[in-house]
């Protein structure tokens, strides 16, 4: 066991995977010699050698597509694309070609790429370093996409999405790359050491993708969450004094459904948390999942938390941030019921 | 304040429209064998004047003459001309088979035979093409079986693709041959993609992909091109200029300024231009650029000047934008007839056998599609709809296995 943050904990997961299996190459924008902006992939060239983990152009389409060749011929590559506002280039790969290739070639071709990317705000990054863009994929059928929340998951679910047949869409949340963020940015920033998800094993590990993580019990309302609002839900139910029960989705796409509706039958109301803006975000999905499932179960109509209906603004960062008062502000809704 | 005439806008438009008289004087067509063949590891730099050139074997008396006759043996060429003459008669006949119905769509290769089954003949079977939808002559020079085209084609119950693809949207992996997609150019860097994986396993296999001159104006060229040079990836990059992007003329995608192979120039790449109607050049150029990638000398462009000669799909009507005529005038002649004149030549063909391969080649498709319309043609028989839920993921998901139950399966 070592204490690591997101960004060691990533790095291992890399690097573990890279000395088991001679198919895991790593590559995209300043990931090679550099390490990367975050310095995700620190020492791995160094390591491994140059043609493991190398740099290449600015092309997002480019590198998801060629990634999809090599997983193709067989390789497991792991590509990253710098900021998650910048994958777009790289959506008609992604959409048209890695998610399809399976399917419409009767199982013939496949490819098991892994596009990790840093998404979310929270480091005033303005609208184009801040984006939240999972719902886009996913509304992919024939994508993963994976979210972690803490370095042990994050290690725990990268190895599994390498490993993983279908192609994986990684999303790592970067405000919580060097510490646990739970909305209140006008504290001290808080470090991962302090944090029992922390605790990394050095080797080999999997955290199965699809299966939720309930990181807080309660018996009155159920937070749904993913990556860094999991930490601000929890700040909410521990300010609040709410009975509440946070499951942390962990993969969106799979979706460990049983876990949710189990939680939501149980505590009988439910919120939806994220960061993304709201209409047709995945909390949409969220809603009409548990109101399907759990209709007859529920005392008051289920709430969203999400970023607002608009780009990611700049100077307005914490006023577009959906804080732990926001949260508290819709447990209270959701318990006091019609 | 100078005296400046108002700017004005340039739209590209091709010289003859229907009812004119067909015009191709604005292609250089230079002699048989008068461009050069460098050594296959020349440096890109000093081949800056291969792209204006046109790399051609057969003279107009049907001689393989000049530096790139590939000296092939008469069996050689008689297998390339039967793979030519297959797949004219297939298309003859699936495309007689949508006009009556019995499927939904299809796409014919009229005048491309060469530009798929030349390369399919030097490439290894361990090798992969990554195809445009008009390169099937790649698969028929490999024998893939005809039935199987048929039963795609007609997406009935022995569909290998499931009933899920387009006709001729094929997938063929154990004949090298990559899953087609209706996006035009989404699998050209794949292609990139897949050599540099072979490079980085440090084996010897080697790919192929092809491109529409229209679909060069994607940014998935650019994409593949740039990563082609970057990592010397062992690829060959081919452009089919046949002319025509549905009604639009290669103009419109770029080419009135310049050539297709001199793309190649901006990422230091070699860029050969060759006639796509020439058997032997389509070979050569071929050979050249596979013996330079597995030299490690990395990818080289191709364009293959062609000329589409029936409409783009059955959904199109050429004759209402082109001269209908136009293909009778096109000045690089057709590739099974160029063929066909030189092996006869070279005293190892005749009309009458040319004949009986025709024949026996019309019966042979005739079988495989009688057999395909005994399974059924589209909507006749189909897979199991249980099939549309399986391959989405390696391993199917809830909500896949519910719907699959909710619709019954």
């Amino acid at each position: 066991m070592t204490t690591m943050t997101m960004i060691r904990a990533i790095n291992s997961a890399l690097d573990v995977m890279m000395s088991r299996d001679p198919d895991v190459l790593v590559f995209g924008e300043d990931v090679g010699y550099f390490g990367g902006v975050f310095r995700v992939t620190e020492g791995l060239a160094a390591k491994h050698g140059p043609t493991r983990c190398f740099d290449t152009p600015i092309s997002e389409g480019g590198i998801i597509a060629t990634a999809i060749g090599m997983g193709a011929y067989g390789l497991r590559p792991v590509a990253e694309i710098q900021f998650a506002d910048y994958i777009l280039p790289a959506y008609d790969q992604l959409v048209s070609e890695a998610a399809r290739l399976r399917y419409r070639s009767g199982g013939e071709f496949w490819s098991p790429i892994t596009v990790r990317s840093p998404y979310g705000g929270g480091i005033f990054g303005g609208q184009t370093h801040s984006a939240s863009p999972e719902a886009l994929f996913a509304h992919v059928c024939g994508l993963k996409t994976v979210i972690p929340s803490n370095p042990y998951d994050a290690k725990g679910l990268l190895i599994a999405a390498i490993e993983d047949d279908d192609p994986v869409i990684f999303m790592e949340p970067k405000r919580i790359y060097n510490g646990p963020f739970d909305g209140r940015f006008e504290q001290p920033v808080s470090a991962w050491a302090r944090h029992p998800s922390s605790e990394v094993p050095d080797g080999h590990y999997v955290v199965p993708l699809g299966k939720a993580a309930i990181v807080r019990g309660g018996e009155a309302i159920t937070v749904l969450a993913y990556g860094t609002m999991v930490h601000v839900a929890l700040a909410a139910a521990a300010e609040s004094g709410a009975d509440a029960e946070i499951i942390d989705l962990r993969s969106i796409v799979p979706l460990d459904l049983d876990t949710i509706v189990e939680s939501v039958r149980k505590t009988r109301r439910c919120v939806v948390v994220h960061e993304a803006s709201r209409f047709a975000g995945f909390g949409a999905e969220l809603c009409a999942l548990v109101q399907e499932r759990c209709f007859y179960h529920l005392e008051a109509p289920i709430e969203r938390v999400c970023g607002w209906d608009t780009p990611y603004p700049h100077a307005f960062e914490w006023d577009y941030f959906p804080g732990p008062s926001r949260v508290i502000a819709a447990m209270q809704r959701a318990l006091r019921g019609l | 304040m100078k005296n400046r005439q108002p700017l004005s806008l340039h739209i590209p438009t091709p010289s003859t429209r229907p009812g004119d008289r067909p015009d191709f004087s604005h292609i250089a067509i230079p002699p048989a064998g008068s461009t050069r063949q460098p050594d296959v590891l020349t440096p890109g730099c000093e081949m800056r004047d291969m792209p204006f050139g046109l790399v051609r074997v057969l003279d107009e008396a049907g001689d393989a003459v000049g530096p790139w006759n590939p000296r092939l043996d008469p069996e050689t060429l008689q297998r390339g001309l039967r793979a030519m003459m297959l797949t004219r008669n297939f298309d003859s006949r699936m495309f007689q088979a949508h006009r009556q119905g019995k499927t939904s769509f299809y796409m014919t290769s009229t005048g491309e035979e060469a530009l798929g089954a030349a390369p399919s003949m030097v490439l290894e079977p361990d090798d992969m093409c990554f195809p445009t939808y008009r390169i099937v002559s790649y698969l028929m020079a490999r024998d893939y079986p005809l039935l199987d085209m048929v039963n795609q084609i007609y997406s009935n119950a022995d569909d290998p693709l499931k009933g899920r693809q387009l006709p001729v949207l094929y997938s063929a992996r154990k004949y090298g041959f990559y899953s087609l997609s209706g996006n035009l150019g989404t699998r050209f860097a794949h292609a990139v993609g897949w050599a540099m994986a072979s490079a980085y396993k440090n084996d010897s296999k080697i790919a192929i992909a092809y491109i529409g001159e229209g679909t060069t104006a994607e940014g998935d060229f650019h994409e593949a091109l740039t990563f082609a040079n970057v990592f010397r990836a062992p690829v060959i990059l081919c452009i089919t200029n046949n002319q025509w992007a549905i009604s639009s003329f290669q103009g419109i995608a770029g080419g009135e300024a310049t050539t297709f192979a001199a793309r190649a120039l901006g990422y230091g790449l070699p860029g050969l231009r060759v006639d796509g109607n020439d058997f032997l050049a389509v070979h050569a150029a071929t050979q050249w650029a596979a013996e330079r990638a597995r030299s490690n000398g990395g990818a080289t462009v191709i364009e293959f000047v062609t000329y589409r000669a029936g409409g783009h799909s059955t959904s199109d009507d050429p004759t209402r934008y082109r001269p209908a005529d136009e293909a009778a005038h096109w000045p690089l002649g057709d590739p099974i007839e160029r063929l066909k004149q030189h092996l006869i030549g070279l005293g190892e063909w005749s009309e009458e056998r040319h004949q009986a391969l025709d024949a026996e080649l019309k019966q042979a498709v005739r079988t495989a599609a009688k057999q395909g319309e005994a399974i059924g043609t589209l909507g006749q028989s189909k897979p199991s709809p249980a099939e549309m839920f399986t391959d989405v993921y390696k391993t199917p998901d809830w909500r896949i296995l519910e719907q699959r139950q909710e619709l019954g399966y």
